[in-house]
């Protein structure tokens, strides 16, 4: 495989723009597409989303792109899930009842609002690192990031959280799992350490291509 | 833990930051972009940007200040004034505002919280509430429309309730008593408002120091406060007013080290 380029999943998600800005930012060069093709040839694959998961689902299902990413993600290859596009991950959601696309063994919950425990969570929030992972170098343990959600993840094999954050409950903010990595929180808004998880993950995912080209790519 | 927001507020004209910003040395105080990365780099939480661009005509350079910022600021901003469809919610995310915010047309049309929260997510839609005391009562507040010019008749919990429950994600809350005065939050309506709903509110007006942040979270129950004049002009910086909230235990985000 060669250093295919980042690509990041167009199906209208309302962070598509600053997700795409940030790994611009970070050097990247991103393709914004809805194309099987260029998931196909991506050297890393980004999917952003805000908003509702039914609204999610059938998006990504309504341009053929559920098939082209479980493909994707079965391979193992590179891929990053931001906020809806971690949850998006799991199972089924509690929001509408939604069945999502079943990669992680974990479904999404909804938190119980109250008047001192406001729903969305939103704002800024640390997160524990639970173990080291190549997406996380340099970023210490306990960093603020910044989430806005009112649905949260939660895993059935524990070993999958690479983070984790309490609001009333104990979630897992950061997945990850082979060279599949997920956040709850928004990089993209997240300051300078969000931007380092970018780029971070752009390197990780250019070294594996490297590693796994059978022809060493010209520089 | 989720800690309370610190966010500057600016009023743009035409593209432009109006009411001057003193408060560090800038190539050019009336640019936005400029302006939001030095607080971005300060450690403020998020920003508000209030378009206060009288004819729609000249929408394209607020359009082109969102995408400007939106290029250089990663941390979330959120968009107000001028916004009355779910067409103008749809550009102004597009160019890459975290939320907008609505005021006048959600009391004109409230079924435009209901289609911005249904097509964009509540997380993208605020409400603000401009209320003022009603005269000789203990607690409670009318809504004003028109930067508090236009009496509404409407009460100011019910109205945060139904706006809550239509499917905003956030509220705005600006005391017209105490805007402008520098004197202290309207802690009882900010307080009647964040304990009637489940949604975060964001305090706004009247703030002329830190203590008065402290009491509009603490005791006023808001999950941020919102402030323009004593940052722009340098009365307090970020770091000053985060360090005497910590200091009174409340939970915030400390200034990131210099990158």
């Amino acid at each position: 495989m060669t250093h295919g380029p980042v690509v990041v999943i167009d199906y209208d998600a309302g962070n598509l723009r600053s997700v795409s800005r940030a790994l611009g930012h970070v050097g990247a060069e991103p393709v914004v597409s809805a194309d099987p093709a260029d998931i196909d040839r991506a050297g890393a694959l980004v999917l952003p989303g805000v908003g509702a998961a039914a609204d999610t689902m059938a998006k990504l299902s309504e341009r053929g792109l559920v098939e082209p990413i479980l493909e994707y993600i079965a391979a193992d290859r590179p891929f990053l899930g931001v906020c809806m596009g971690m949850q998006a991950l799991l199972l089924r959601s509690e929001e509408g009842d939604t069945p999502c696309l079943g990669v992680l063994p974990g479904e999404v919950r909804r938190f119980e609002p109250s008047p001192d425990r406001k729903v969305p969570h939103m704002g800024w929030n640390t997160v524990e690192w639970l173990r080291e992972h190549p997406v996380v170098e340099g970023v210490p343990s306990g960093s603020y990031f910044y989430f806005v959600h009112s649905y949260h993840p939660t895993v059935s094999d524990a070993s999958l959280a690479l983070g984790e954050t309490e609001y009333g409950v104990r979630f897992p903010s950061v997945l990850a799992r082979g060279h599949l990595v997920a956040t709850q929180f928004h990089p993209e808004k997240s300051g300078e350490l969000g931007l380092r998880i970018y780029r971070n993950f752009v390197e990780w995912a250019r070294r594996l291509s490297t590693a796994s080209s059978p022809v060493p790519a010209a520089t | 833990m989720l800690t309370r927001r610190i966010i500057p507020c600016f009023d743009v004209d035409n593209g432009r930051v109006v009411k001057g910003v003193s408060f560090v040395e800038l190539r050019d105080a009336g640019d936005p972009v400029e302006l939001a990365r030095a607080y971005e780099q300060q450690g403020a939480d998020e920003l508000v940007f209030l378009d206060i661009t009288a004819s729609s005509d000249n929408r394209s350079t607020t359009y082109d200040m969102v995408a400007a910022t939106a290029d250089q600021v990663f941390i979330p901003f959120t968009v107000g004034g001028g916004i009355r469809s779910a067409l103008d919610m749809k550009v102004m995310l597009e160019l890459g505002a975290e939320k907008v915010s609505i005021n006048t047309s959600a009391i004109q049309t409230p079924e435009l919280i209901n289609e911005g929260a249904y097509r964009f997510g509540s997380q993208a839609v605020v409400v603000a509430i401009d209320a003022r005391r009603v005269r000789g009562s203990k607690g409670q507040w009318e809504v004003f429309t028109h930067g508090g010019r236009n009496p509404t008749g409407l009460d100011a919990v019910e109205w945060a309730k139904e706006a809550a429950t239509r499917g905003a994600g956030e509220l705005l809350v600006t005391s017209m008593d105490t805007d402008g005065h520098q004197s202290g939050y309207d802690i009882g309506l900010l307080r009647a408002i964040s304990d009637a709903v489940t949604v975060p509110v964001i305090a706004s007006g009247g703030a002329g120091g830190p203590e008065h942040m402290t009491k509009a979270l603490a005791e006023g129950h808001a999950s941020a406060v919102l402030a323009a004049s004593i940052f722009h002009f340098g009365t307090y910086s970020i770091r000053e007013v985060k360090e005497h909230l910590a200091a009174a235990g409340l939970p915030i985000r400390p200034v990131p080290a210099a990158s």
